[in-house]
């Protein structure tokens, strides 16, 4: 039953289908949107707002935006970009961010965000400083909060997948902060093979597998080798875009 | 005496009555908190356990939501007697700050801070909507209004004394408030009565007149009165009954929102004391018209004084026949509401945060679409109104969308509810046409003296005299009804900083712009403040103000900014008389002490940085801290940001020593 319809970001021309949201429609023609809090498996929250596109005129986050018949919509232009760094630049400031000693340096997708768009120059923005205590109490991993970008990926992965419910936030607003259901990490259900703890879920430092920390070599880690995004460029390739001049 | 163990059972035993009430179900976590914290004045991490046994849940999960409402304490304490001060800008220019300082001098305690010796609690809160009456307060939630400091000591004395809070001593309350069930001092000051909601009204006749037409002609009635949400937003109510009517469901739900939260608005409380009657039967026309057996009055807890009389009314109700089944005798109508008390959060205006909340959770806005109309509370189909909105059906009904379309303007039809306050002399409720000006309102309330008027509440627009002529409806000025009058003695300044504060306080922090974007936002104000912002300064506010519009998730943070934006535009003199030329090629906005200051405090005190523990209960903010506004140093040290935390720096350091870490 699933007629396909076309949405038109920045001028190309994307297959789409009934259900699909933009960023499903984007990825599946290998048009890369950035994003933090989504990630592949979860079902999508629109909490970074690093995705946001203007869909007819209206700012929506791609990745829990449907994908409308003949949808206009701006995506690489510069008053997106510029508000794409600004958010990153926002999460960057809002935590403690020291790459050069941080463990998931070169495979963090924040920083390679902020590689990706260009967030090379200094800014007027304050730094916030948070001073959380490191929870060092489970022999698998440390949880430092300090880093994190309230993506709530371990969240759900938890939740969704491992059938748990190890993490949730407490707070609100700035005061918002990534809580364990327990007094501390090993008080909680978190083990081995859970999907929460794994590689890849964490888009950032906080939760770090202890023991084997620093392990691949600079100029081998994630992103050294190419940008973030790239793999879903590269899975069907630009090139294949058919541009409406073109048509 | 009492054991350890016996008291730790006692607890328990509460804690799980409480989730039996109402049948173990997580979706009621709201009414549990409520009921656990009345009993045991608040819930720690030993009742978290047991309510996420009882439901089924996870204790971090009660957590989140305990933690997220400003009015749950973690602390359990029982009898206490915790105050609230409102510390809107309204109740700070009627002298708020004097009555504080009289309940911490009296009391022996600082807001914020809690004292093991008496069990009494000092607090701000944002606006409890009595601005009309400011300065005012709630203790244990009965308000008391027109403090003053000698009020405020006989309170304090009262309260020491071991007086209990419903046998303080309160002034006449007006109208229904002083009916034993309310018994509180608040007077109603209802000044201009309008055609449709103080105008007389023949009870049951709109319902009655609803019940002879189909449910799709009760739509088209509305749509023909051309009826928009009074709530803020002027979404035209039509649309989304027929949305929630022609969803296929097996439950719809009506949902009604007396959240009340933005800053200067009062007028559904003055609905809600006197007009409850009204209210409800535009709850039973709205279920009619989309199919609903199922309503929720959505009570914000500062209202919580009114809780047993609508509930009264409710009782009253079912009893008449006119809720419960086949309402006035009309087969197949079936209808009832509960009323969900709310415990602090702005954002739970928001309608799909309202939900959330119902729902028993966080009070976060939800992802859309799908809208509320399709799928809200527990996924069902739900119409959620603001008071005044789901007031005006019955006399739509009544007397004709005809009648109802010709008040007010061509796409603002009706009368509106004002809520005026601030400097004039009448401030209250007005009931006028839409269309009207700004200058006829002050005009009205005698708001002479003028300067500026916050149109709107917080999230809405500041305006100067220039502007005083634009009228108050969906195509000039939209507003939910907040009039907030200025005078030329006030901070223009330390307003926006006092509403970017409250944005900063309410914001859910779901999402990256308003969560840290307005830090950002007010930071920047504090810099201007304090006379350190350069004109750079004023373009990146209008940048970032521009960000967080575009890219926020809900409401709240598509109008956060506009404290700074309107102000910026309306009484840019205001700024840039505070904004220094960069002298002798130095970055004017660099304040070369504080930076050292900091840095000092860090080395000459380590252990002040390392062993700082992320406290659950807001840090010391002392009365005059928060509210004059300037800073002696950063923000997140100051407003309770627990767990971000600058050093401070130690005023009575001997100066020398300064002089040491420079050579050193
Ligand atoms: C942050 C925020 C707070 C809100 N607060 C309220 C409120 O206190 N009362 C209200 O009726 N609507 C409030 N609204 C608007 C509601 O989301 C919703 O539009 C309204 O309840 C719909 O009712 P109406 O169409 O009858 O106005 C708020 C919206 C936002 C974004
Ligand atoms: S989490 Fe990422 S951005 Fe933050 S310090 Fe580590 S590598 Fe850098
Ligand atoms: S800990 Fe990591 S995965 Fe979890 S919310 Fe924070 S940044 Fe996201
Ligand atoms: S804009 Fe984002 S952070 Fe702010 S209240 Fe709405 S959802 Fe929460």
């Amino acid at each position: 039953m699933s007629t396909t319809f076309t949405i038109h970001v920045d001028g190309a021309a994307i297959p789409a289908r009934p259900g699909q949201t933009i960023m499903e429609a984007c990825d599946a023609a290998g048009l890369y949107i950035p994003r933090l809090c989504d990630v592949e498996g979860l079902a999508p929250q629109g909490s970074c707002r690093v995705c946001t596109v203007r869909d007819n005129g209206r700012c929506v986050s791609a990745c829990t935006q449907p994908a409308m018949p003949e949808a206009v919509i701006e995506h690489d232009t510069e008053s997106m970009n510029r508000y794409r760094r600004d958010l990153v630049t926002m999460l960057l400031h809002e935590g403690n961010h020291l790459c050069p000693g941080c463990e998931a340096s070169g495979r963090c997708e924040l920083q390679a965000m902020a590689y990706r768009l260009g967030i090379t120059d200094s800014n007027r923005l304050p730094y916030l400083q948070p001073v959380r205590p490191l929870d060092a109490s489970h022999p698998l991993w440390v949880l430092d909060t300090n880093r994190c970008i309230f993506c709530s990926r371990c969240i759900r992965a938890s939740r969704e997948q491992d059938g748990k419910n190890v993490f949730e936030y407490v707070g609100r607003g700035i005061h918002k902060r990534l809580a364990v259901n327990g007094n501390h990490l090993a008080d909680t259900s978190a083990q081995e093979g859970d999907h929460a703890m794994s590689d890849g879920i964490c888009p950032v430092g906080c939760i770090i597998r202890k023991g084997e920390g620093f392990s691949t070599p600079i100029g081998q880690r994630r992103f050294d080798k190419h940008l973030i995004g790239e793999e879903i460029e590269n899975k069907s390739g630009r090139s294949d875009l058919s541009t409406e001049e073109a048509q | 005496m009492t054991t350890p163990q016996a008291a730790t059972d006692y607890a328990t035993d509460i804690v799980k009555n409480a989730c039996r009430q109402y049948n173990n179900d997580a979706s009621r976590m709201m009414d549990i908190l409520w009921c656990v914290q009345d009993a045991l004045g608040g819930i720690d991490t030993d009742a978290m356990t047991v309510i996420a046994q009882q439901t089924s849940g996870y204790r971090v999960e009660v957590e989140g939501v305990v933690s997220f409402y400003s009015f749950f304490s973690s602390q359990p304490r029982p009898q206490v007697v915790r105050i609230y001060l409102c510390e809107d800008v309204i109740d700070q220019h009627a002298g708020i700050a004097e009555v504080a300082a009289v309940f911490e001098r009296t009391l022996g305690i600082r807001i914020g801070q809690t004292s093991a010796d008496i069990p009494v609690e000092l607090h701000w809160t944002p606006c409890i909507g009595l601005s009309d009456q400011a300065p005012a307060a709630l203790i244990n939630f009965r308000p008391f209004t027109r403090l003053t400091p000698d009020k405020a000591e006989a309170l304090a004395r009262a309260i020491l004394a071991g007086i209990a809070v419903h046998e303080l001593p309160i002034g006449e309350g007006e109208g229904n408030n002083s009916k034993p069930l309310i018994n509180v001092e608040v007077a109603n000051n209802l000044r201009l009565p309008g055609a449709v909601y103080f105008a007389p009204h023949r009870p049951l006749s709109g319902l009655d007149n609803a019940g002879r037409l189909s449910p799709a002609q009760v739509r088209h009635e509305i749509r023909q009165a051309g009826l928009r949400g009074r709530g803020g937003a002027g979404y035209p109510v039509w649309k989304k009954w027929e949305a929630a009517a022609t969803t296929a469901s097996e439950r719809r739900f009506v949902i009604c929102n007396a959240d009340e939260g933005e800053p200067g608005t009062f007028k559904d409380r003055l609905l809600l004391t006197e007009k409850a009657d009204l209210l409800f039967e535009g709850m039973t026309i709205a279920a009619y018209a989309v199919g609903a057996s199922e309503g929720i009055l959505y009570l914000r807890a500062e209202y919580r004084y009114l809780h047993a009389w609508l509930n009264h009314l409710l009782l009253e109700r079912r009893r008449q026949g006119l809720l419960g089944k086949a309402i006035r005798g009309m087969e197949n109508f079936d209808f009832d509401i509960r009323i969900q008390l709310g415990a602090g959060a702005y954002i739970c205006g928001e309608e799909s945060a309202l939900i959330s909340s119902c729902e028993g959770r966080r009070g976060e806005p939800k992802t859309k679409p799908p809208f509320p109309a399709q799928a809200g509370y527990l996924g069902y189909p739900t119409v959620v109104n603001n008071v005044e909105t789901l007031c005006a059906i019955p006399a739509i009904l009544s007397r004709g969308s005809q009648w109802f379309a010709g008040l007010g303007t061509e796409q603002s039809s009706g009368t509106k509810l004002l809520s005026v306050s601030g400097d004039c002399s009448r401030p209250g409720v007005y009931e006028v046409p839409l269309g009207i000006s700004v200058k006829e309102v002050l005009t009205l309330a005698g708001g002479v003296d003028a300067q500026a008027v916050q149109v709107g509440g917080a999230s809405g627009e500041m305006i100067g005299v220039a502007d005083f002529g634009r009228s108050l409806c969906f195509e000039d000025l939209p507003t939910a009804g907040a009039i907030m009058i200025f005078n030329g003695q006030r901070n223009l300044l330390s307003i926006v900083h006092y509403f970017m504060r409250f944005f900063v306080d309410e914001s859910c922090g779901y999402c990256t712009p308003c969560r840290v974007g307005n830090v950002f936002l007010l930071q920047a104000v504090e810099k201007i403040m304090k006379g350190l912002g350069e004109a750079q300064d004023i373009e990146s506010m209008r940048q970032l103000s521009e960000t967080i519009i575009a890219t926020s998730r809900c409401g709240l943070g598509h109008t956060s900014p506009n404290p700074v934006l309107s102000s910026l535009k309306h009484f840019p003199l205001v700024y840039s008389s505070l904004i220094r030329e960069n002298a002798k090629g130095m970055q004017a906005g660099f304040d070369l002490e504080q930076a050292l200051a900091t840095a000092r405090a860090i080395v000459r005190r380590p252990a002040e940085v390392l062993q700082c523990e992320v406290r659950l209960q807001p840090a010391d903010a002392h009365a005059s801290d928060r509210l004059t506004g300037v800073l002696a140093y950063p923000l997140i040290a100051r407003s309770g940001l627990d767990d971000y935390t600058v050093p401070k720096v130690d005023s009575t350091d001997d100066p020398s020593a300064h002089q040491e870490d420079a050579e050193s």
